[in-house]
């Protein structure tokens, strides 16, 4: 059929896309140099001589400045780049249930690393610690907090504070000492690397980014709980690791270590406690204030994404002046305020929040991961083989250990406990990502003569998670338990009538085919994965680079329509219930709704349905 | 309107409805509570009505069927040891249940209860055969508006052909139980009720 040609070509067609914007930037960066040799003193001259200059020099019809804007220029190339590269990888369907998208983005930053250390160029100073923390951490932050879904969120609190705080703390510790136990040993070369230091790299590389795993995870069955536990650990883990780093820096500032005394490790216990509450509580604070602004912003509706956004970064920045964490102060905020905002402010600022919100986190994760990139290829390397390997494998063994060990305690209090592959798929879901790179780039080098073993070692976990432990791992140990339609709308609304949902709800599914049959079966099997009602989902599902679609007021739409027409019909012939003649889609006229022919419209995400192993197709999706 | 001493559940009835059903001692009361919320006419029984006003159950393609679970033969009102009796389908296997023998009555969550409901939804004439107008009612209900009936006609067809053993173009019981001997009904088929 055409359809596999078709997606090839549309592949090819956007990576012809990509080679050519990455030309007119390579491009930029060889000419930039030899430009501005040859035309600067030139340039200069006319500048400086408009008329009359002693050297016969005409006005110059085409001059170039480069330098002017130059900055800009490449951080917008940069990020239409990774946009591209995006929409690519959508458009090959197979590609986003294999690995995350965080392997596209560093995937791209590696290329525009390669192109500017072939050019030999000098990158903008995109980052520096005050730009990451300032400008680029925010907008991601906001954004978790932000579509963080409250009510299952706060229904199980107690295990995720549970899990991400003493996770974190588990995890950073124990890479830490682990680390300067190997440092110990002479044969390495690593003794220089004191505890300090070893603590610090513990807590950074510990800084987990598991969102990204859920795309992944969207392809499979995965209960409710199990996603919310991964929102709630991605959200406190990065305010907490931050917490931790500075709490690290600020003993190494306080010259040799030795000097430090148990009251200053009380005092930093102290520090952590108050840092991570007051943060919330500023955020708290902040977010009621927010909300209470949207309630009297009825005549000025063009300001109300303002408010919100510069509410937010306010609470962000006054935390920080207070030394305070504002990744928590922020978050916070971000989850106080939602529920009153969305309800006061107008659909289209709803929306626009929404929207600008992706935006921005998008532009700042692909800035992040550009900049991850560009070090990849580039000189600032160490490579220290015992360092990186025990890196890698305690990282893996720890959070394994992390996790066991903790919800074995938590699934005493819990009503619904965690199975055993539950556990097996969050310790799995440990990626690393653009925090602890950030973190690592971030080692003021002063204190840390070694940072680039430091950098080294944490590029190379990121790789090797986000790569190869998400599609080699992940793949294998996501269930592919079957999908019974009937089943699962009838639990569903059983559910409704108990008026709880049960936590085991499962979310819409979509597996590989790997089974061929014949070809008529096959299209009924399309048909039926593109026609057939989602079953309604409590939460909406996350994905950090999209929002969800609106499928589901369609389907709503058309299920109502369709009631009331078979209501009244029965009414006219006196049943209590239309089972005297089917509904048949040609003697039904849905004036409100498009007649179309094509089947195009309401196009859902085509999910693949799968079978049991005697091959009876239809009837176990339908029964 | 009557009394609400009335409607408020006696111990005796709640010991009546645990044998019934198997529901523990906290899950009835909280099951009683949500019926008298569901119950706006404030007569112990639930209408039609009363389920439809559940803004979740309107948009679910099966709402109307699951409503009608409810409903014995012919009546219009269910009371509350109705509503529990239905309700007992779904509630989850306990291990300590799995081993017990077979000398009462059948528990009204076994795995063939569960699937003779589930059979239920489809064979409204109740002649223990889900005939092929009857299964296109269904598929017609869960699908959305853009396939047309030769389609579903035909998806039909197939489906009853691989499930049908003895010829007759219809999925009786005994098929039914067939083509899901290996799922498992038990997991799928229940919910969790709170305590």
């Amino acid at each position: 059929m055409d359809s596999p040609a078709l997606e090839h070509m549309k592949m090819l067609s956007c990576l012809l896309l990509l080679l050519t914007l990455a030309c007119p930037s390579a491009a930029a960066y060889l000419d930039e140099p030899s430009l501005r040799s040859s035309l600067l003193p030139q340039y200069e001259h006319d500048h400086a001589d408009a008329v009359g200059s002693s050297q016969d020099k005409r006005l110059q019809v085409f001059t170039v400045d480069y330098n002017n804007v130059q900055i800009p220029y490449e951080v917008t190339l940069w990020i239409l780049l990774a946009s591209l590269a995006k929409i690519g990888f959508h458009l090959y369907h197979r590609l986003p249930r294999l690995m995350p998208e965080s392997c596209i983005l560093i995937a791209i930053g590696a290329l525009v690393g390669v192109i500017i250390f072939a050019t030999d160029h000098k990158s903008p100073p995109v980052m520096n610690t005050s730009i990451y923390f300032l400008y680029l951490l925010p907008p991601i932050v906001l954004e978790e907090g932000y579509f963080m879904p409250t009510r299952p969120f706060f229904e199980n609190l107690g295990s995720i504070l549970w899990w991400s705080v003493l996770g974190s703390l588990l995890n950073s510790f124990g890479i830490g000492l682990s680390l300067y136990g190997i440092c110990q040993i002479e044969a390495f070369g690593l003794t220089d690397l004191n505890l300090l230091q070893n603590l610090l790299f513990g807590s950074m590389i510990s800084a987990v980014d598991p969102v990204a795993a859920l795309a992944v995870f969207e392809e499979a069955s995965v209960n409710e709980q199990l996603h919310m536990m991964i929102f709630g650990e991605s959200l406190l883990n990065d305010g907490i690791t931050v917490v931790l780093y500075n709490i690290f820096i600020a003993f190494t500032q306080m010259h040799r270590y030795e000097e430090i005394e148990s009251i200053d490790i009380l005092a930093g216990f102290a520090r952590f406690f108050v840092v991570g509450l007051g943060g919330m509580l500023f955020g708290i604070v902040f977010g009621f204030v927010s909300a209470l602004m949207t309630r009297f912003t009825h005549n000025v509706s063009a300001i109300e994404p303002l408010l919100v956004f510069m509410f937010s970064y306010l609470s962000y920045l006054c935390a920080e002046i207070l030394y305070i964490s504002g990744i928590l102060a922020m978050t916070a905020c971000a989850v106080t305020m939602k529920k009153y905002v969305e309800e006061n402010v107008s659909q289209n600022s709803y929306t626009t929040i929404k929207y600008f919100m992706k935006m921005l986190s998008s532009v700042s994760e692909t800035l992040i991961f550009v900049f991850m990139g560009v070090s990849t290829v580039g000189k600032n390397h160490e490579w220290n083989w015992a360092f990186i390997c025990f890196t890698l494998l305690f990282c893996l063994i720890w959070r394994t250990l992390s996790v066991f060990a903790l919800f074995y305690i938590s699934n005493k209090f819990r009503t619904y406990p965690f199975t055993f592959k539950d556990q097996l798929i969050i310790s799995y879901s440990g990626l690393r990502g653009a925090s602890s790179f950030s973190l690592a780039f971030l080692l003021p080098v002063k204190l840390f003569p070694r940072k680039k073993l430091f950098i080294t070692a944490t590029l190379v976990v990121i790789y090797f998670t986000v790569f190869i432990q998400v599609t080699v791992f992940l793949n294998e140990l996501l269930s592919h338990n079957q999908g019974d339609q009937l089943m699962d709308h009838l639990k569903a609304g059983i559910e409704d009538i108990c008026g709880h949902w049960s936590h085991y709800q499962l979310r819409d599914k979509k597996r590989h085919d790997h089974k061929l049959s014949l070809a008529e079966v096959e299209s009924m099997r399309d048909v039926l994965a593109h026609n057939l009602y989602q079953v309604r989902q409590r939460a909406p599902s996350y994905n950090r680079h999209n929002l969800p679609s609106n499928t589901n007021e369609k389907q709503a739409q058309e299920i109502l329509i369709r009631r009331q027409h078979s209501l009244r019909q029965s009414c006219k012939k006196g049943n209590s219930l239309p089972w005297g003649r089917p509904v048949s889609a040609t003697s039904v006229r849905y004036l409100s709704l498009p007649q179309d022919h094509s089947g195009q419209p309401t196009r859902r995400k085509a999910r693949h349905v799968t079978f049991t192993g005697n091959g009876n197709v239809l009837c176990c999706i339908l029964l | 309107m009557g009394s609400r001493a009335s409607t408020l559940l006696r111990d005796e009835e709640i010991e009546e409805i645990k044998k019934e059903t198997g529901f523990s001692h906290s899950q009835i009361t909280r099951l009683y509570s949500r019926f008298t919320s569901l119950d706006k006419g404030e007569n112990g029984t639930l209408s039609r009505e009363d389920f439809q006003r559940i803004p979740e159950l309107a948009i679910n393609p099966l709402g109307d069927r699951i409503i009608n679970a409810f409903f014995p033969e012919g009546e219009d009102q269910v009371n509350f040891r109705g509503f529990m009796r239905t309700l007992a389908h779904f509630r989850p296997i306990e291990d300590n249940e799995k081993s017990k023998d077979q000398n009462g009555p059948e528990p009204l969550n076994s795995r063939s209860n569960k699937l003779h409901f589930a059979f239920r939804l489809y064979d409204l004439d109740k002649d223990d055969k889900i005939s092929r107008d009857e299964l296109l009612q269904v598929l017609r209900m869960m699908v959305g508006v853009n396939i047309s009936d030769e389609q579903l006609g035909s998806i039909a067809d197939r489906t009853i052909q691989e499930a049908d053993q003895d010829g007759d173009c219809a999925i009786s019981f005994a098929e039914f139980v067939k083509v899901l001997e290996k799922v498992d009904v038990e997991q799928k088929m229940s919910i969790r009720f709170l305590h």
